[in-house]
């Protein structure tokens, strides 16, 4: 039988924060009082709950991890053959920097997947350090789960890790998803602030998208290019278009032949990219130079193109800052557009589009529902809420 | 055989010995009975049979045709010379070459393979209500007087077959509560089309169009009423359920505007939900000019109880092949009965049936029909099946049907809900129609044992698997069992104990499950996404060997 390699990582402190209200575990301090206030360390408990779920493969498996409570512990406690790739610089003191060495190792001991027990600020390490050049899959552990790197349990992930490693080709696709980190010193004085710091390649099981009765090529690629063409078809001249970050918006902007700035705004008027990787004064200045959005005059002919930014629902608030109160009331809650994929809106299980932009009052603007794009000549109304 | 395939035949089997005396059993069978145990011990026959294609033996045939007769060949000539030269085959065609008995014995053992419609239960095909058709309608289309008919006939010569198709059609409009009908459409989807068709023609008989553009429709409504206005060029606006699992009204209040054409909603959904408010959603249509369509694949269970008219519709279908007893789909010829208000009625497609003194006609005289949209009369082999069904049941009969489906679905639910890892989402405390999208998401997050698993493991014990879900999956772990009004309480006992045994396995060896079917002809079905790789799949000999040869 080939044995498989599967990586994994255990961030022994994620979470530790967030039973004690912390909001976060970044930084030793942080770590040093949430454990004085008597926090537990649920993360090992969380990757066990994922471990359980490969039993079945023990045999064919082999998991390559970083000693101790980063790993081997939670591996050899299920029985599984165990490869130490490192340790972490001081026991029992893991640091971020911990977590990118052992991403680092475990890539270069090629492991097919890396399974990683932690928040969303375990998975900017892990995107630091290997960036798209290897699958990996979340074990959702952390305070901050904002990133849609995170399987929806323990147990999920485990399953789907499982898929994955036998090769079925359910679960054999990847696909980008969102790392986002909020800033959590702004969160801890009632600010969100969160950055999109990337994508993950994630594997994902596709029996909640529309599979081959839909045509000859289903899938993630063919969703997007529908949207991208519907969005393209319909755009009007003389207007602008300010694209948010996103690869469904990517897939917009390049299906004009256009290079996309994958984390960040650009502009786009008469099929032409007139701005990139904006701030939120270059859009304003945009916004005046094409004209319009007086507060008495007419409205700018503009729309804002905006999609679904990690795992919880965010249209606005969450990665796209630069699409502020300011731009969006100049533009007009009329004028925004939003798209995303029915697989990513249904990933949202029922619960609705999240807007969080500042402004509350604009939030309430906001709220409702959008006629969202999700293919080409397709719409879902789908809710919007503000976040409770 | 392997520990666990032999393990899960055991304990699958209802406890059967491979060898016992007729006694043995009759004790064995009653004792089952008595603890209550309704699993039968069932083995599926393997043939390991090859394609037929591979069966070939040059110059083997059939049967050997005897040579023409001098006096015929001089009487004659050459019979070739007949065929125009164009049309002649240069090379013999490349057919297999076998007996008469292989191909026979061939044929049956692939049928042995079969969990056919008559052999087992098909409870689990929900939204196909796979009723029983009485096997007397195959007696009447099979009749030389139906089964003779030549397409071209005069309308003179086709009388009794046209007044069974208005007659037909009649019965339908009072079910309905519309005011005509054309049954030309070869299938539910095909109805369905019709009637963005309809729609089509009268937006632009109004000089609406292209300013109407957007249909509704809600994501429990069967893809068909998606997809048809999309072919017919409409966008499609699809509305998500609300938390109790009705379409969201609130949703649909938004979504109308000046460019709405009209709603195409299945109703009931799926979800077997009983939706008392469905006139209020006809209404925001309405007062935005939009016309209302229902897709009533599913009306089984609201037969003589509610119709499409009364809660406001302008059109709506039935599947005749389903509700109205014919095998369903692939099983045998579909037939979709298509009725509008009159508002519509001159869309509909020619020839329209009509009726003046005691003559039947085919109307082609209609200038703004969309035509026809089917070859000839369409499939009228179901529509004499529905005829009969229908006058076999009368009025009061089609009430029973309905009220005997809900009544079987709500014991079943009963047995269903008492399942471990078995949840039933949305509209908690509210009965169900005819059927239920159940969810295995609490079996799949206990034990990792998903629906997929469980619908591979039900054939080991000898009934079909059920019919998991419409795409995409809103309801997660989805499964739709449906059960009619012709089914036996020991038939819905013997399910749901198939459904309790799975679940058990699961929780105790959910390996069972997951390494199913262990028993059955086939041992594991190739997954849709198989089909997304065409170098995976062939649909032809031909085609399968040029990837075959491609490959290597």
């Amino acid at each position: 039988m080939p044995v498989k390699r599967l990586g994994l990582i255990v961030n022994p402190v994620a979470g530790v924060g967030g039973r004690v209200g912390l909001k976060g575990s970044d930084g030793a301090d942080i770590v040093r009082r949430a454990l004085e206030l008597g926090a537990l360390r649920e993360s090992p408990q969380r990757a066990q709950l994922a471990l359980r779920r490969l039993v079945s493969l023990r045999d064919q498996l082999e998991i390559v991890t970083y000693a101790g409570e980063m790993g081997a512990d939670e591996a050899r406690a299920g029985g599984f053959a165990v490869t130490v790739a490192g340790e972490p610089a001081h026991a029992g003191q893991t640091t971020a920097a911990d977590t990118e060495a052992a991403a680092r190792a475990l890539r270069d001991a090629g492991v097919e997947l890396l399974l990683f027990a932690g928040g969303d600020g375990t998975a900017r390490n892990v995107f630091d350090a290997v960036g798209d050049s290897l699958a990996v899959l979340g074990v959702p552990a952390g305070v901050k789960i904002h990133s849609a790197v995170f399987a929806t349990t323990p147990a999920a992930a485990g399953d789907l890790a499982a898929l994955y490693l036998q090769g079925r080709r359910e679960a054999l696709r990847l696909r980008e998803a969102e790392v986002m980190d909020i800033d959590e010193d702004a969160f801890r004085q009632g600010r969100v602030s969160a950055r999109l710091y990337g994508y993950l390649q994630v594997p994902y099981q596709r029996t909640l998208v529309q599979s081959a009765k839909a045509g000859g090529v289903a899938g993630d690629a063919a969703e997007l290019a529908g949207v991208a063409h519907d969005v393209v078809n319909d755009m009007s001249p003389a207007t602008l278009y300010l694209l948010g970050p996103g690869t469904t918006t990517r897939a917009i902007v390049e299906a004009l032949g256009l290079a996309k700035t994958l984390l960040g705004v650009d502009a786009v008027r008469d099929r032409e990219l007139v701005g990139a990787d904006l701030s939120e004064a270059q859009i304003v200045a945009l916004l005046d130079r094409y004209g319009g959005g007086e507060p008495d005059g007419p409205a700018p002919q503009a729309r804002i193109v905006s999609t679904v930014i990690g795992g919880q629902g965010h249209i606005f608030g969450r990665g796209n800052q630069q699409l502020s109160p300011a731009v969006i009331r100049r533009v007009g809650t009329d004028h925004v557009i939003v798209v995303a994929t029915q697989t990513k809106l249904l990933s949202l299980g029922g619960g609705p589009l999240l807007v969080d932009t500042g402004d509350p009052a604009l939030d309430l603007e906001l709220g409702g529902y959008a006629k969202v794009v999700t293919g080409l000549g397709e719409r879902m109304m789908y809710r919007i809420g503000a976040p409770s | 055989m392997n520990s666990r395939r032999r393990q899960a035949i055991e304990r699958g089997s209802g406890g059967a010995p491979l060898r016992e005396t007729a006694q043995q059993k009759v004790t064995r069978l009653a004792r089952l009975r008595r603890d209550g145990g309704v699993l039968r011990d069932y083995r599926a026959p393997h043939w390991d049979e090859p394609l037929i294609m591979e069966m070939s033996t040059a110059g083997e045939r059939g049967i050997v045709v005897p040579p023409v007769e001098d006096a015929v060949h001089e009487a004659v000539g050459d019979a070739a010379g007949y065929i125009p030269a164009g049309a002649r085959r240069r090379e013999a065609p490349a057919l297999p070459e076998l007996a008469q008995h292989q191909v026979l014995r061939h044929y049956l053992r692939l049928s042995q393979e079969t969990l056919g419609m008559d052999l087992g239960s098909d409870i689990g095909e929900g939204t196909c209500t796979m009723k029983y058709s009485p096997k007397v309608h195959e007696e009447l289309v099979r009749h030389h007087k139906a089964a003779d008919l030549h397409p071209l006939q005069d309308e003179d010569t086709l009388q009794g077959l046209l007044e069974i198709v208005y007659e037909c059609g009649e019965y339908l409009k009072e079910i309905s509560g519309m005011d005509a009908i054309t049954l030309q459409p070869g299938g539910g989807s095909h109805a369905v089309f019709t009637n963005a068709c309809v729609m089509r023609a009268y937006f632009a008989a109004r000089g609406e169009l292209p300013q109407r553009n957007e249909m509704i429709t809600t994501i429990f409504s069967h893809p068909c009423d998606a997809a048809t206005p999309m072919v017919a060029g409409f966008k499609v606006v699809t509305v998500m359920p609300d938390h109790n699992g009705y379409p969201d009204l609130e949703a649909v209040k938004a979504a109308v505007s000046e460019r709405t054409v009209g709603c195409m909603i299945t109703n009931p959904e799926d979800t077997g939900i009983y939706n008392p408010r469905i006139d209020e959603y006809v209404k925001v249509i309405h007062d935005a000019g939009g016309l209302c369509f229902t897709d009533q694949a599913n009306a089984n269970g609201i037969l003589g109880i509610a119709r499409a008219r009364d809660a406001g519709f302008d059109a709506c279908h039935f599947n005749l092949h389903k509700t109205f007893s014919s095998p369903h789909g692939c099983e045998g010829p579909a037939t979709g009965a298509y009725l509008v208000c009159d508002e519509l009625a001159k869309y509909l497609p020619v020839p329209l049936v009509t009726k003046a003194g005691d003559k039947f006609h085919l109307d082609y005289d209609r200038p703004e029909s969309i035509g026809k949209v089917r070859g000839f009369l369409g499939n009228w082999m179901g529509v004499i099946r529905a005829y009969a069904w229908i006058r076999s049941l009368g009025p009061d009969g089609l009430r029973e049907v309905a009220e005997i489906s809900v009544l079987n679905n709500n014991y079943l639910d009963r047995l269903l809900m008492a399942i471990r890892g078995v949840s039933r989402p949305y509209a908690e405390g509210h009965r169900r129609l005819d059927q239920v999208r159940y969810s295995l998401a609490t079996l799949k997050e206990e034990t990792g044992v998903g629906t997929e698993d469980v619908h591979d493991r039900m054939v080991d014990f000898g009934v079909q698997s059920y019919w998991m879900s419409h795409h995409p999956w809103v309801v997660p772990e989805p499964f739709t069992p449906e059960p009619c009004e012709t089914y036996s309480k020991a038939d819905l006992d013997e399910w749901a104990a198939v459904i309790k045994r799975v679940s058990d396995e699961a929780y105790a060896d959910p390996a069972i499950v997951k390494q199913a079917p262990h028993d059955s002809s086939i041992a594991r079905m190739a997954r849709l996404e198989a089909l997304e790789e065409p170098k995976q799949w062939a649909f032809t000999w031909r085609a399968y060997q040029r990837k075959i040869k491609e490959e290597r």
